[in-house]
């Protein structure tokens, strides 16, 4: 198995010491098959232990070690060293405050994930005794690649609509949202339209379509935005176009 | 009793540095700025419009103006520009519009593809009512 040297900058920043973050280079003897998350790990046990960062689950599925590698956003786990020539630079994700050198403050998307109401909504509450609600495979379509998102806020570091306009619900918290609306047994779509069809909803995108390009679970937010654009103008001309169709 | 936790945080702003962190920011910017062709297009037509209410002599006086070679750069441009633009978005169109027949998504080139055809098909039919064939 074949070891190399790597070279890591990582971005440091201690909020109890220092005015503005840093970078900071660590040497790390690295294996093959190691990713970037290897490396914080290495550096952590036997040079630096005062480096900080997040991750859990080391297999993409916990979304915690989203980090810029290289000034594009990746998971640590999944952003293998051999792709890498020369210095990796390695800092917090973009447009989230930095809380202590790799870790970001999540705050504002926890909120706005939580604006979005993303969970089932049932049409009507049905009692146990009915039976569970049956979906076919075509309706379980319209949604599932939706539904793999792993909250780990790439799409966010990713679209420089919401670094410009913090404001912006942005692309994981729309799809989301979008998940449930094309659910077959959802009927919460109006409750969330008052979130993602205004102004800081999808209207902030402007269809740069970064969000899917770094999606490390192959999602398509930019699709979900662009769809909830148009059943919303939809929604909007017959709204004032055919006011009798109102329910 | 649970100690004092010390917060503060660090904002960075985003200036313009994004547009230089990958090729796609560079790409997406090529096609916003590329529009502003079309609209420049769109208001020389405004205008021409007005001389056509002005009448037979303002009218005349547009047409001769189009003529120019400084119009005829400014339609050379603007078309590449314009087909640019166009060629960006119907490649954009299946994620907008994606349609599922059964329990299949009809492929993401179909989609594309039908648009492209109907911009070949309208870009025809204005040609020959112009009078190109």
């Amino acid at each position: 198995m074949g070891e190399r040297t790597v070279e890591l900058e990582v971005l440091r920043y201690n909020p109890e010491t220092d005015k503005e973050p840093r970078f900071q280079r660590y040497s790390v003897v690295c294996r093959e098959e190691w990713v970037v998350l290897d490396a914080l790990n290495h550096i952590k046990e036997t040079i630096d232990p005062t480096l900080s960062y997040r991750w859990s689950c080391h297999m993409a599925v916990c979304g915690s070690c989203g980090m810029m590698v290289n000034g594009e956003p990746k998971l640590a786990c999944k952003a293998f060293l051999r792709n890498y020539e020369e210095v990796i630079r390695v800092e917090p994700l973009a447009h989230f405050p930095i809380e202590r050198d790799l870790v970001t403050v999540v705050d504002d998307f926890m909120a706005k994930l939580k604006r979005v109401k993303p969970y089932l909504i049932p049409k009507e509450e049905r009692p146990v005794s009915e039976g569970e609600y049956r979906q076919s495979p075509a309706e379980l379509k319209r949604f599932k690649q939706y539904s793999m998102c792993i909250n780990c806020m790439l799409c966010y570091a990713a679209c420089p609509e919401y670094g410009l306009i913090p404001k912006f619900i942005g692309p994981a918290a729309i799809s989301l949202a979008h998940r449930y609306n094309q659910d077959s047994r959802d009927g919460g779509r109006t409750e969330r339209q008052h979130e993602i069809a205004a102004t800081e909803g999808v209207w902030e995108c402007s269809f740069t379509g970064a969000c899917s390009e770094v999606c490390p679970e192959h999602v398509d937010p930019a699709a979900a935005l662009q769809q909830v654009k148009i059943r919303s103008t939809v929604d909007w001309y017959a709204h004032h176009l055919m006011p009798w169709l109102k329910k | 009793m649970a100690e004092k936790v010390s917060r503060n945080p660090y904002v960075r702003e985003e200036g313009l540095r994004w547009i230089l962190r990958h090729p796609r920011y560079q790409r997406y910017m090529a096609r916003e700025f590329t529009c502003l062709f079309i609209g420049a297009w769109t208001l020389l037509m405004v205008w021409g419009l007005k001389q056509l209410s002005e009448g037979p002599l303002a009218w005349a006086a547009f047409l001769e103006w189009l003529r120019s070679p400084a119009s005829i750069t400014f339609h050379a441009i603007a078309l590449v520009f314009a087909a640019y633009h166009s060629y960006t978005w119907f490649n954009l169109t299946p994620k907008a519009l994606p349609l599922q027949i059964g329990d299949e998504f009809v492929p993401e080139a179909v989609i594309s593809g039908a648009h492209f055809a109907a911009w070949a098909l309208l870009s025809l039919a204005v040609l020959y009512f112009a009078g190109a064939f």
